[in-house]
């Protein structure tokens, strides 16, 4: 009696909760352990140091760090526009900011294409008065990525700002500062979690993003190719490389988030 | 060289309408209930909420008058206290304090002086690096004090500055705050719903309630004579002030109370007039502080009344309207006043001005 | 985008519903013998460029043969052979590669013979209007032009390879895309000068892209070969439907289309 109860008291978590989390975890890590099982690990270590992969794989991480940053100086301040302004059909802008998610990524490549390229909306103006052209170029793939990318950083920095006592920037308006220091210096830190989690979701969801960009930026490589892309055409005829670039896509992606976790949330806690 | 205005601000079906001036030093608390106006007054006056009418003009210069002009919160020379004091969690005490001047155009060096010599002022020196969540609720109340006072302020509008703390802090932060407040020069509102907080800190007492005045005067005079019951109610307490020595206080305006717990130098004294009971003759037994006074006014309140009793000290007393047929109370009759020493509060009192 | 399609549909349907009615009046096609064995569900693992002929030939056989559904999976042919063994429940498979139908061979998910039933040309497809004035092979060589071509590991990209190599022209270009459709977008799009892809995507296209033939693609033609497989569900379904295909009126529809005889 004495014993069960103490065990009661130790085991906190309900199983109601417990089962499916479990579930929950295994669903998403069995498919991983499926691709490691079937990874050729004895070709591994050649197959990391082949200018092919390093290319794609160099290509990948700075394409989606520069889409990342492009989307923080975008993204964040649209956010603190959707949770702080005060405008008219705020809740459909907000729907419409979401639409990216939504829409399938080839899709949104395509829209690309009909405003970014050489004939679009935009594009042909780009290409007629400054000889621009996005598509094709490792430009195009940043903006492809951040174009799928950017959703997530919005929502979630919206949210935080949302959550975020607003009573914070009337304090610091009381003390004199203009609404641009109240944000660098009020606003920006206090949501600042809010921001290091979208910005971490926003940068994964750049760095395998596969149909925007080979819709939109093509696929050559060293300058569109990122290991999605090269990825998906392993896969049409040697599926041991194929699944050869997304353990090594895996491995950097999960280092790079698991030390930027560390150092951010620990830091800013 | 005052501060003139004429609050008037419609919020949905709310409306402030409080004409309000404040003479250079002098500390005006603004006392109400909940959902009087106090905290609209407050946030008008620092530009947190425009006024609807009215104006708002600190020594002749306009900062709120519409629908022409309108001078945001940040080119206001207000300094604010919150009642949850509001500090920046992600910066230090002295970051905190600095924030203002530094706003202001001072460089970071001497925003950084400016701000340890304030910390210094209200005792936090040695917390000056400390994060606001690792200070207590006082310390962190006296950072946010300190904030305030360190751009300088022409205007210094505390909300409910001592609401959140618990009763023993609150006592420090009191008397501290008395203390700064009487060294202040500037102008000063205090937002309060305590009315020992107001008759503590305040010059004058302004009573709002549904969002107009109800009254205004000295501590002494509203307390002495309420307008109507509700202020009666809100400020019915017996404040004096007198100085200690051990259990003994003896009273500035003459007489003396002895406490339950000794006490030294300036104290106030507060009781509730329920405390105080009166007698046609000297009571024996066991209250020791009894004294001679004359009635020279009755209140019917709801369920008791309220005695206005002149003597060394004056004091309020209230008591059954039963007790009053059995006396056959009349102004003018001669009494006993008795109040039993635990029934009295003592707390440091602010330096006199 | 979708009309040119739709367009090519309708045409198709036209086609098959005449070639339905003259086999019906001949009365003599082996697939009306067929007919009174023939129930049920049919499923066929098609190459995604069969997708707008074997929808109008699947129409066709259901009408031919009442008490039928034919229901297709179309996909690249390397996923499809893929899928096939991995036991994927198909009773014909039609491949646009032999090596995608020698991989389910391999395996012995498919045992008969396969026929080859089309064979598709490679044709150098440009926006309509051809604004840089591409003639042949020769011009993927500049550098200036924008180029798409499919990715060599994609059937039409190893196509391609040949081509070049039979004309001696390096091309230059700017995009290897995963599929024919995503190269055909471009092109549309006008993003690209010029591409090669297969003569049927050109035709299927419609009028935003033209093609334009060149002496090299007899070089690079691709077999499509069609066969029941050995685990058919439905086996008799299948050898019907691959009666069906390669049947006169089946070789109609496949030409409307694009494909040459085999």
């Amino acid at each position: 009696m004495t014993h069960s109860r103490r065990r009661a008291a130790r085991g906190r978590l309900p199983l109601v909760l417990v089962l499916p989390a479990v579930l929950g975890l295994a669903f998403l890590l069995i498919p991983l352990a499926g691709l490691l099982t079937r990874a050729p690990w004895d070709t591994l270590a050649g197959e990391l140091l082949s200018p092919r992969i390093g290319q794609a794989l160099r290509l990948s991480l700075v394409c989606a760090t520069l889409a990342t940053l492009l989307c923080l100086v975008l993204g964040v301040p649209l956010a603190w526009l959707l949770a702080r302004g005060n405008l008219p059909g705020q809740g459909l802008l907000r729907a419409l900011i979401t639409v990216p998610l939504v829409l399938p990524p080839v899709v949104g490549g395509v829209a690309l294409l009909f405003v970014l390229g050489r004939r679009g909306l935009i594009g042909q103006y780009l290409h007629a008065w400054f000889g621009v052209s996005l598509p094709f170029t490792t430009a195009g793939v940043v903006i492809a990525e951040a174009f799928v990318a950017m959703p997530f950083l919005v929502v979630s920095v919206e949210g935080a700002l949302r959550a975020a006592d607003p009573r914070y920037e009337e304090a610091a308006a009381t003390l004199g500062a203009s609404r641009w220091l109240t944000f660098r210096r009020v606003t920006l830190p206090s949501v600042l979690p809010g921001v290091v989690a979208g910005t971490v979701l926003c940068w994964a969801r750049a760095l395998g993003e596969f149909g925007a960009t080979i819709t939109f930026a093509g696929n050559f490589p060293g300058t569109t190719t990122t290991m999605p892309l090269a990825v998906y055409l392993a896969l049409e005829t040697d599926p041991d490389a194929a699944i050869v670039l997304s353990v090594v896509l895996l491995i950097v992606s999960v280092g790079v988030l698991a030390a930027l976790r560390d150092r951010w949330i620990r830091g800013g806690a | 060289m005052t501060l003139v205005a004429h609050l008037d601000v419609h919020r949905d079906r709310f409306h402030l309408d409080l004409r309000l001036e404040i003479a250079p030093g002098e500390v005006v608390a603004l006392l109400g209930p909940n959902g009087a106006g106090k905290t609209t007054a407050l946030r008008a006056l620092a530009g947190l909420v425009p006024l609807t009418g009215g104006h708002i003009s600190l020594d002749g210069h306009p900062w709120d008058a519409p629908p022409r002009t309108f001078l945001p919160p940040e080119r206001r020379p207000v300094g604010v206290v919150f009642q949850d004091h509001l500090l920046f969690a992600h910066l230090s005490a002295v970051d905190n304090v600095a924030f203002g001047p530094r706003a202001r155009g001072t460089s970071r060096a001497a925003a950084r002086d400016l701000a340890l010599r304030w910390l210094d002022r209200v005792g936090l020196a040695e917390h000056a690096r400390a994060k606001p969540r690792t200070l207590s609720g006082g310390q962190a109340q006296r950072v946010a004090l300190a904030r305030a006072l360190a751009t300088d302020p022409r205007l210094l509008l505390l909300d409910e500055p001592l609401a959140a703390l618990d009763a023993a802090t609150r006592l420090h932060v009191r008397a501290e705050l008395g203390r700064h407040l009487a060294e202040f020069r500037g102008h000063t509102l205090l937002v309060t719903h305590d009315p020992l907080d107001a008759m503590v800190l305040a010059d004058r007492l302004v009573v709002l309630d549904h969002g107009t005045l109800v009254q205004q005067g000295t501590p002494t005079e509203v307390a002495h004579h309420p307008r109507n019951a509700y202020t009666a109610d809100l400020v019915g307490l017996n404040l004096l002030r007198g100085t200690a020595e051990g259990t003994a206080v003896t009273l500035d305006g003459g007489g003396v109370l002895t406490l339950a717990e000794p006490a030294t130098g300036p104290v106030h004294l507060s009781f509730p007039p329920s405390a105080v009971s009166v007698h046609p003759a000297p009571p024996t037994g066991s209250p020791r502080n009894t004294w001679p006074v004359t009635l020279t006014g009755l209140e019917q309140h709801a369920h008791t009344t309220r005695l206005r009793l002149h003597g060394r000290p004056p004091v309020l007393a209230d008591i059954t309207t039963a007790a009053v047929a059995d006396l056959r109370l009349h102004a003018g009759d001669a009494l006993w006043a008795a109040v039993k020493a635990t029934e009295i509060r003592a707390y440091p009192a602010t330096p006199d001005r | 985008m979708s009309r040119a399609p739709r367009a090519l549909a309708v045409s198709l349907t036209a086609a098959a519903a005449l070639a339905g009615c003259g086999s019906t009046d001949s009365g003599t096609a082996p697939t009306g013998t067929a007919a009174a064995g023939v129930r049920g569900q049919i499923t066929v693992f098609a190459a995604a460029s069969l997708t707008e002929t074997f929808t109008a030939l699947g129409d066709q056989f259901e009408a031919a043969h009442p008490g039928t559904t034919v229901t297709f999976n179309f996909a690249g042919s390397s996923a499809l052979a893929q899928q096939i063994n991995q036991g994927a429940p198909a009773d014909v498979f039609a491949s646009a590669a032999p090596t995608n139908m020698q991989q389910v061979q391999d395996t012995g998910a498919v045992t008969a013979t396969p026929t080859t039933f089309a064979r598709n040309r490679l044709q150098i497809a440009v926006p309509a209007g051809n604004p840089a004035t591409i003639t042949g092979l020769a011009d993927f060589g500049r550098p200036e032009a924008r180029i798409a071509l499919c990715a060599d590991q994609v059937p039409c990209g190893a196509a391609a390879t040949k081509a070049f190599q039979a004309a001696g022209v390096t091309p230059q270009p700017d995009t290897l895309e995963q599929d024919v459709k995503a190269v055909l977008t471009k092109v549309r799009l006008g993003e690209v000068d010029a591409a090669l892809v297969y003569k049927t995507d050109v035709t299927a296209a419609g009028e935003q892209v033209e093609g334009i033939d060149f002496p090299e693609a007899a070089q690079a033609v691709n077999d499509y070969p069609i066969a029941p497989l050995a685990t058919a569900p439905n086996a008799a379904g299948a050898t019907a439907f691959v009666d069906h295909v390669l049947s006169g009126t089946g070789r109609t529809v496949l030409t409307n289309a694009g494909f040459d005889s085999p």
